[in-house]
């Protein structure tokens, strides 16, 4: 059976480009496009693996990410951050904020694949 | 005061530097050493043979005593030797300099000047792109759509046999796609080139502002007679040295000021009382305005009306917002001014005007009266404390000059050579003082 992957992501032909790849490869994956009810995705959700951008409409991603974070059973969910913004204050930003891994766009698919295999591990 | 009336402020400044005792140098020059006071005190002129043989006894060219280098290109090198941190400056020769090679002298005073100008420049520039949330927003659409394309043009490289419907959809995409990134490199080239333009020189808005009033000599007649709100309007949209929105903002601020002085305080009854009697304290009174709005308005008024005038205005922060430039009383162009002046004292005690002469370190025994006041722009709240402004007044000292109290200030801590200062804050350049 496929693991779970929510990808919360704003840019439809992105969505469309990273679901193909991950669907491809075995992943069952679910779509959200906005930051308001991101959280509530998350938990209704489940997923194994949530991938998360930081500009969305609504709510930065750092944001979501503290909301995951302070929440008990979402606690230890791995969160892989996909942002175009790559700067050394961002990066901190989101280790503080208790993102699992980290990747700047524009990203090759085969970075995607490796990194989100790495996440979770079986 | 002609600068020829201030040949004995130069002398008795020279002799002291050379460390010779007064009645030494009448010796020298064979004249009687009160006589020579009273031409070190200005109240005697002087010219011909005694000027040559005290210069040659002080070993300067006559010149420097008889022109004096120009006050300001003397603060002009010093503040470009300050602010390069140079050393081996000769900085205790800057006046002789200053006298003997005026076109040298003030090529570098202008070279220093067109340096902060550029490095405001730079640092606006970098400030823009760090912050300008078009250029972010710019950017960012960018490198989402490049994102996507790259992902989606390598699944269509990588996959093998991928089916028709996907084929097409990620043609779509990626044609959908590159016509938006040729849209949005070509509104940032735009953005960018836009912007080069509309600021050409970036100098602060406070450099535009002041620039705006000297051109004006501070004075606006169209302001005088009862002028509504559109007049300062027209007369910002149709001045050429506001470039920025930002100084256009602060000069519309100070106009809509000078005509709610002008309205409060009207110029032909103004100038009448003035002449009777100048005392602002008394025009405060008579005109039922208060001190701030009083010193405004005096400096505001054409040279050839009332005299030499200086106004310099701080906040609460000791940030120099506004200044009527006064000759012979230099005031930092963008360092830190010195904290003797009356003018920060009163941010410590609104309502208490302050009255001083100050005597201004390392331009001679010349001094000027400070006429300083505080007022609350807005009143303290829960939130924030109470926004302040001081100003402070400068006109030519009309007073005795050997008589009554004399503050010795500096212009700022790194061109200044008062010894022992305990408000010194950082190390003068200027060698050991005179």
């Amino acid at each position: 059976m496929g693991k779970r992957v929510l990808l919360i992501e704003d840019e439809p032909n992105i969505i469309e480009a990273v679901s193909f790849i991950l669907s491809r490869d075995g992943w069952d994956v679910k779509t959200h496009s906005n930051g308001h009810d991101a959280i509530d995705a998350v938990r209704a959700r489940a997923p194994d693996l949530v991938i998360l951008d930081v500009m969305l409409p609504g709510k930065s991603g750092f944001d979501i990410l503290q909301e995951i974070r302070a929440d008990g059973e979402l606690a230890t969910m791995p969160v892989l951050m996909l942002t175009a913004r790559g700067q050394v204050k961002d990066r901190e930003l989101a280790e503080q904020s208790g993102v699992s891994r980290y990747m700047t766009k524009p990203f090759s698919n085969a970075d995607v694949l490796e990194v989100v295999r790495s996440m979770v591990a079986t | 005061m002609p600068e020829s009336s201030m040949i004995g402020s130069r002398i008795r400044e020279r002799r002291v530097m050379n460390g010779i005792r007064q009645s030494d140098l009448a010796r020298r020059v064979g004249i009687s050493p009160s006589y020579l006071n009273l031409i070190e005190h200005n109240r005697r002129r002087i010219g011909g043979k005694t000027l040559l043989d005290i210069a040659d006894a002080l070993e300067v060219e006559p010149a420097l005593l008889s022109e004096g280098a120009e006050a300001t290109l003397i603060t002009g090198l010093r503040e470009a030797a300050g602010a390069q941190a140079a050393q081996g400056v000769e900085t205790d020769r800057t006046e002789e300099f200053a006298g003997r090679f005026p076109g040298w002298a003030r090529l570098l005073v202008d070279l220093h000047g067109r340096a902060g100008a550029l490095q405001r420049t730079v640092e606006t520039l970098t400030d823009r792109l760090a912050h300008d949330p078009h250029l972010a927003d710019s950017l960012h659409e960018v490198i989402s759509t490049v994102t996507a394309i790259r992902s989606t043009s390598s699944i269509l490289v990588e996959t093998e046999a991928l089916e028709p419907e996907w084929q097409n959809r990620f043609h779509r995409n990626i044609d959908e796609d590159s016509r938006r990134l040729a849209e949005g490199a070509e509104a940032l080239v735009r953005y960018l080139e836009g912007a080069a333009n509309t600021e050409v020189e970036i100098k602060s808005p406070q450099d535009e502002l002041l620039a705006f009033l000297s051109a004006n000599d501070f004075h606006f007649p169209a302001l005088e007679v009862g002028a509504g709100p559109q007049v300062a309007k027209k007369i910002v949209e149709q001045a050429g040295a506001l470039v920025s929105d930002a100084a256009r903002r602060l000069a519309l601020d100070a106009l809509e000021q000078y005509r709610a002085d002008a309205e409060r305080l009207p110029l032909k009854p103004l100038l009448e009382e003035m002449r009777r009697d100048p005392a602002p304290e008394r025009l405060a009174q008579l005109f039922g305005g208060d001190l701030p709005a009083v010193f405004r308005r005096i400096a505001s008024l054409p040279e050839s009306e009332v005299g030499l005038v200086g106004l310099v205005t701080c906040d609460a922060s000791g940030a120099l917002i506004h200044r009527r430039p006064f000759p012979r009383f230099a005031m930092p162009r963008d360092a830190g001014a010195c904290a003797l002046w009356p003018l920060f004292q009163v941010l410590g005690q609104p309502q208490v005007p302050v009255r001083v002469r100050l005597r201004q370190a390392g331009r001679g025994q010349e001094t000027v009266l400070a006429l300083a006041v505080a007022e609350q722009l807005a009143p303290a709240t829960f939130e924030r404390p109470a926004l302040m402004r001081a100003h402070m007044l400068i006109l030519p000292d009309g007073s005795d000059r050997s008589e009554g109290e004399v503050r010795d200030v500096g212009v700022s801590c790194r061109i200044c050579p008062l010894r022992d200062c305990p408000a010194r804050r950082e190390p003068s350049i200027v060698a050991d003082g005179f």
